[in-house]
């Protein structure tokens, strides 16, 4: 179900995975019950598969990681916040296309 | 080089009309290509806005009620099963001056994405906002567009739903879920909402009513704290803490991308033919909230989708006899 370029965070190992990763990571903070959060599921591991070594994206359930969300000043979701060198530097909220996602991170990412 | 590629019926949206329309047309082997749009937090999405509630307990075959995003992925399941094909993709332009007519998604291209005989127009309605400062960057910061996405971040905090019919009425019910207490701001002293969906808020505690006020500012800098509102009638302005405000004023019909082309009211809404979905437009059909400002239900929707693809196909037959 999982998908292997995609690592699911938790309280516990997120801080970790954010301050020793080599690439910008985009963290989805998401939950089973969010309509959006589903539809922006497959364009994730579509832009994980398509800029693997760029950009490492990891996603964060809220149900079960209520402090991480706290943390994180997540009141909505999907958010997707990205961190690079353990700061976070973009928050993009709401779910939108693939091309408006590219856009938003085209900083990080090149075709 | 073109890439355009021609199709009998092209569908654009895919609510419940638009996906009625599919399931009709595809079974009438009229290879149906359904543009259902692009993920968004807004209604404006794949699915349309039942994706954003939870249950729909007021569509015929589900006695015990079905979630809006399940009951549409059945909807999606079905056209396909005959065949419809989807795209997920929002269109961008469309010229209904010539036949075949032209459908753009993405950029902007001189050659159409497709061109099609004919086109079931089914983009829907999303819900409006209320149009004050910093809207666009209060979103996700204490504004919300979708009670089911954000509701469970405003756990044993007071919240308030702005509006008076059933979405405001359906979303404030979800929000006691969550919140300690949910306050209902209706600029009116009566509301539009059907009469279980009133009787339901009324009977629950944590739902209280601030009739006759309107929301005229947001209080809080990075995120929102509160709201201003004013009496509708003396006018009095008043200041009133809340951790979230969740937005259920109503809808408007995604008809931009049709202006100058087909005939729409004041309000935006397209115009049909009386007992019809044909437009001003030969050839191009309307269907569902995008030409329905009166009832704006998922199955008068259905039912009016179901009439599009009817029709389509009968104006189809009509042109090649």
């Amino acid at each position: 179900m999982a998908h292997p370029l995609i690592d699911e965070l938790t309280d516990s190992s997120f801080d970790e995975l954010i301050s020793t990763a080599e690439v910008p990571v985009l963290v989805d903070f998401w939950a089973e019950w969010c309509g959006p959060c589903k539809a922006i599921a497959p364009i994730l591991e579509e832009i994980a598969d398509e800029h693997n070594g760029q950009l490492k994206i990891a996603k964060v359930d809220v149900d079960s990681n209520q402090k991480l969300a706290l943390r994180h000043q997540v009141m909505s979701i999907p958010t997707l916040i990205l961190f690079q060198g353990g700061e976070a530097t973009k928050r993009l909220v709401g779910a939108k296309s693939k091309r408006d996602l590219l856009a938003d991170l085209a900083e990080v990412i090149s075709n | 080089m073109s890439n355009t590629t021609h199709h009998t019926v092209v569908i654009i949206g895919s609510g419940p009309a638009g996906l009625t329309a599919a399931i009709y047309a595809a079974r009438a082997n009229l290879n149906p290509v359904v543009v259902e749009g692009e993920p968004s937090s807004t209604s404006d999405q794949p699915g349309g806005q039942l994706m954003l509630t939870t249950d729909v307990e007021n569509y015929p075959g589900f006695p015990d009620g079905v979630m809006g995003p399940d009951l549409m992925h059945k909807f999606r399941e079905q056209a396909q099963r005959f065949g419809a094909q989807m795209v997920t993709d929002k269109v961008t332009k469309v010229d209904f001056s010539k036949r075949p007519f032209g459908v753009w998604t993405g950029e902007a291209t001189p050659e159409p994405t497709y061109t099609a005989e004919s086109v079931i127009v089914s983009t829907g309605a999303q819900s409006i906002m209320l149009g004050l400062e910093r809207e666009a960057e209060l979103v996700g910061h204490g504004l919300s567009t979708c009670a089911t996405c954000d509701g469970f971040f405003f756990r044993d905090q007071e919240i308030a739903v702005v509006g008076g019919g059933d979405s405001a009425m359906e979303e404030a019910t979800f929000l006691t879920k969550f919140a300690s207490k949910v306050t209902i701001i209706h600029r009116r002293d009566q509301l539009r909402a059907s009469k279980i969906m009133q009787d339901r808020a009324f009977a629950n505690e944590k739902i209280e009513f601030l009739w006759n006020h309107v929301v005229v500012d947001y209080l809080g800098n990075d995120k929102l704290e509160g709201v201003k509102v004013r009496h509708t009638q003396n006018s009095h302005e008043s200041e009133l803490a809340f951790a979230g405000l969740f937005m259920a004023i109503g809808h408007k019909p995604n008809t931009d991308l049709f202006a100058g082309q087909l005939d729409m009211k004041d309000s935006g809404y397209l115009i049909t033919k009386p007992d019809s979905t044909s437009t001003n437009v030969e050839g191009v059909f309307a269907c569902g909230d995008v030409q329905d400002d009166v009832y704006r239900q998922a199955v008068t929707a259905a039912g009016s989708g179901c009439m599009a693809a009817i029709e389509a196909e009968r104006w189809l037959e009509a042109q090649h006899s």
